[in-house]
């Protein structure tokens, strides 16, 4: 199953590398990672998608945790979140395709954010179950490039748990 | 008063209690080795190859508790050292490490004797600093040795470009250390503990399971204390032998692939099992679908991670050794008189003796040959058992570990985890140079004492006793086991045709070297090897194809075991 970690570590040389060698060092999977520095000065925050069953995801939450630079694990999926990552796509758009194009990048609130001669560039910002369905309708259209971010995640403000 | 950072460097050693270095010179440290002839009570002591630097201060930190300390230069000195400090990781070992490095200006530039040593060393340390700011080095170092002795021990690399080193600052020890991100757990949760007595009070088949660990938290007392008290048994890993004293009544010997035939069937029918300080390696456990299957197990460790690693558990306990069995004795105030444990555990205990009478350790002992696990036993009769024993790896470290008794923790180094060939000389030397006046015996094969032979010289020149015993086979004796048993005796690579004349190699490093090729021979020449003042290599020629049992083939379970 997918679970994605949300992780805060200290903001040095290496901290990447320690966290990437640990996953690889122990044969556990990235299906993505995300690293940017957070408002506090020295420390970054991590947004790590992964794989696994129960026993090998407490391995690596503890794996993290024992990291002499790691401040924080938090697995998300054991909770309620919010997940967006963003794509970027270059799709072939010569003729009427681009009528078409740009009437699926409406409906799903996509924005244009390039034009070429016979090519256009959308941004699509969501979680897994807008970005998935998109990238599957353009992909008809001849995909040129691709780019994408993996999910940033956070931990809603009310969790179901609260509410009942 | 501005300090550069080599003296720096050298101040906090001598803040940290550090009082011997294991190392080697080389161009990116010779302003520290510039500055070391001044601090009179640091020891350094010249090694002959940066491997044995490491494994001395991993068998000084073993065999005294405390910190071992290395210092190397760049590059090559460096990358010698990875074997070492994969060793201590792998032993959870408390180590700092000091690598030069070259000056900061040409880091990445492919340098002279350039590594980038952080990086190689990031999986098999603790922690690891490169100090790019003199200004950084005090706060650095002081962080170094915490990481290394507290919570789940284990080696820290630090490393020194040589500017850094020659660069000046104003110098003061950090008094104090709070880090946001490392804080290890010591206290036990006490709901869990009450857990422990309630299972101990309804077990008919309790074990005490003890490892490494027990060693790392000095609980070797308490461990003693709740068996005794409670008449329960105790068996260990590898690491954990010397926790219980080995002449116990309690003790039922090692478990494992080469454990007692007691030990094993214990694991296999006990119906409670406490393990202390161990993890459940594979060596250990066996096919893991069919270990200790009918025990509820109690898993006291610090480090959370060997929880629920290899084997599912009923009470996880997440603290150090010690603190966790001072409390579970504390628990267990109430109810120790109410309840004969003896009688309780009178038929367990019953059953144990049997297994232990109908396969006790033995081996053959037929033909006039030496037989290399008579040579461990009179080791441990000519030195009463006071002694301290280091081993190589492969059937030298097994029949040292099924054949001596350990009295005392601290008093068998050997590399259980990563199985380092060339371990056990220079850790006999790290371990005389904090005892200097005991008996250290390294008990080798001739195959592994080959690895770090030119330790011979270090230990010549600074005339430390150690007596290496090599149980001469002429094989790579356990590959050659293994080639026997599973490999239709294909002894591919395994015979060793050219080892040098031990006795001759002894001479020539300027110690002393004695042969035992006759079963009369064996106790007059230990005897002599043993009281001869400096180091001695003892070669003993040994019957060549003797094996190792009992043996719990790979993969199978630990009732499974081939047996003499």
């Amino acid at each position: 199953m997918r679970h994605i970690l949300s992780i805060l570590v200290e903001n040095e040389p290496g901290v990447l590398s320690r966290v990437v060698g640990l996953f690889s060092g122990r044969g556990f999977n990235i299906e993505s990672l995300n690293v940017a520095p957070t408002l506090e000065e020295n420390v970054s925050h991590m947004t790590i998608s992964t794989s696994g069953d129960d026993r090998i995801i407490e391995q690596i939450i503890k794996q993290l945790r024992k990291l002499i630079t790691v401040i924080k694990v938090v697995d998300l999926t054991e909770m309620e979140s919010v997940d967006r990552e963003m794509v970027l796509v270059k799709i072939s758009a010569e003729g009427t395709k681009r009528a078409e194009i740009l009437r699926i990048a409406d409906i799903f609130r996509c924005k244009v954010v390039d034009v070429g001669m016979s090519e256009l560039t959308l941004e699509i910002t969501g979680d897994r179950g807008k970005v998935r369905p998109i990238i599957t309708l353009l992909q008809r259209f001849g995909i040129k490039e691709f780019a994408r971010t993996g999910p940033v995640s956070m931990r809603r403000s009310m969790q179901l748990e609260d509410l009942v | 008063m501005l300090l550069t950072g080599a003296q720096i460097l050298l101040e906090s050693l001598c803040r940290e209690g550090v009082d011997t270095v294991f190392g080697f010179p080389g161009g990116a440290v010779i302003d520290i080795y510039d500055e070391l002839p001044r601090y009179e009570k640091l020891r350094h002591v010249l090694v002959r190859h940066e491997q044995g630097a490491v494994h001395a201060a991993d068998g000084y930190a073993r065999a005294s508790g405390k910190v071992g300390v290395s210092l190397v230069t760049s590059g090559p000195g460096a990358t010698n050292t990875v074997t070492g400090i994969a060793t201590a990781y792998m032993d959870s070992i408390p180590l700092v490490v000091f690598t030069g490095q070259v000056p900061t200006s040409l880091i990445g530039n492919d340098a002279f004797q350039e590594a980038d040593i952080v990086g190689i060393t990031r999986s098999c340390t603790k922690h690891n600093y490169l100090v790019t700011d003199v200004k950084d080095l005090a706060r650095t170092i002081k962080q170094a040795f915490y990481i290394a002795r507290t919570g789940r021990p284990g080696p820290v690399v630090v490393d020194l470009p040589k500017d850094v080193m020659q660069a000046k600052t104003r110098y003061a020890y950090p008094e104090t250390i709070s880090m946001r991100s490392y804080n290890p757990n010591y206290t036990p949760n006490l709901k869990q503990m009450h857990k422990v007595v309630d299972l101990l009070k309804k077990a008919k088949k309790p074990l005490i399971f003890a490892g490494g660990g027990v060693v790392l938290a000095n609980a070797s007392e308490e461990l003693t204390w709740l068996a005794r008290a409670l008449s329960v048994p105790v068996t260990s890993t590898l690491m954990g032998l010397g926790v219980f004293p080995g002449n116990d009544p309690l003790w039922l010997g090692m478990v494992g692939m080469h454990g007692t035939y007691a030990a094993n069937m214990a694991m296999d029918s006990a119906d409670l099992l406490i393990s202390v300080g161990a993890r459940f390696d594979d060596r250990v456990t066996g096919k893991l679908s069919s270990f200790a299957k009918q025990a509820k197990i109690v898993h006291i460790d610090i480090d959370p991670t060997t929880i629920r690693k290899n084997v599912s558990v009923n009470v996880p306990i997440v603290a150090d050794c010690k603190t966790a069995l001072l409390a579970l004795r504390e628990d267990l105030s109430e109810d120790l008189h109410k309840t004969s444990w003896e009688e309780k555990h009178g038929s367990w205990l019953d059953k144990l003796r049997g297994w232990e009478e109908s396969h006790p350790m033995s081996y053959p002992t037929e033909g006039d040959s030496i037989k290399p696990q008579q040579v461990v036993e009179k080791i441990y009769e000519i030195s009463g058992g006071d002694a301290i024993i280091s081993t190589e790896v492969g059937q030298n470290q097994m029949w040292a570990a099924q054949f001596f008794r350990y009295l005392r923790p601290r008093t068998l180094l050997t590399s259980g985890g990563l199985g380092t060939m060339g371990y056990g000389l220079p850790a006999a030397i790290g371990a005389q140079v904090a005892f200097p006046d005991k008996l250290v015996v390294d008990i080798a094969g001739d195959g592994s004492i080959q690895m770090n032979i030119q330790e011979m010289a270090t230990a010549v020149s600074y005339g430390l006793p150690v007596k290496i015993v090599i149980l001469n086979n002429g094989y790579l004796g356990m590959v050659r086991q293994w080639q026997e048993l599973f490999y239709s005796r294909n002894y591919c690579s395994t015979c060793l045709h050219t080892s040098p004349d031990f006795v001759a190699l002894a001479k020539a490093y300027g110690a002393e070297g004695i042969r035992i090729q006759k079963q009369e021979e064996l106790v007059p020449l230990l005897t002599r090897a043993f009281k001869t003042p400096g180091p001695v290599i003892v070669d003993v020629v040994v019957e060549p194809e003797a094996n190792v049992y009992p043996m719990v083939p790979a993969g199978a379970s630990l009732s499974e075991m081939l047996l003499v």
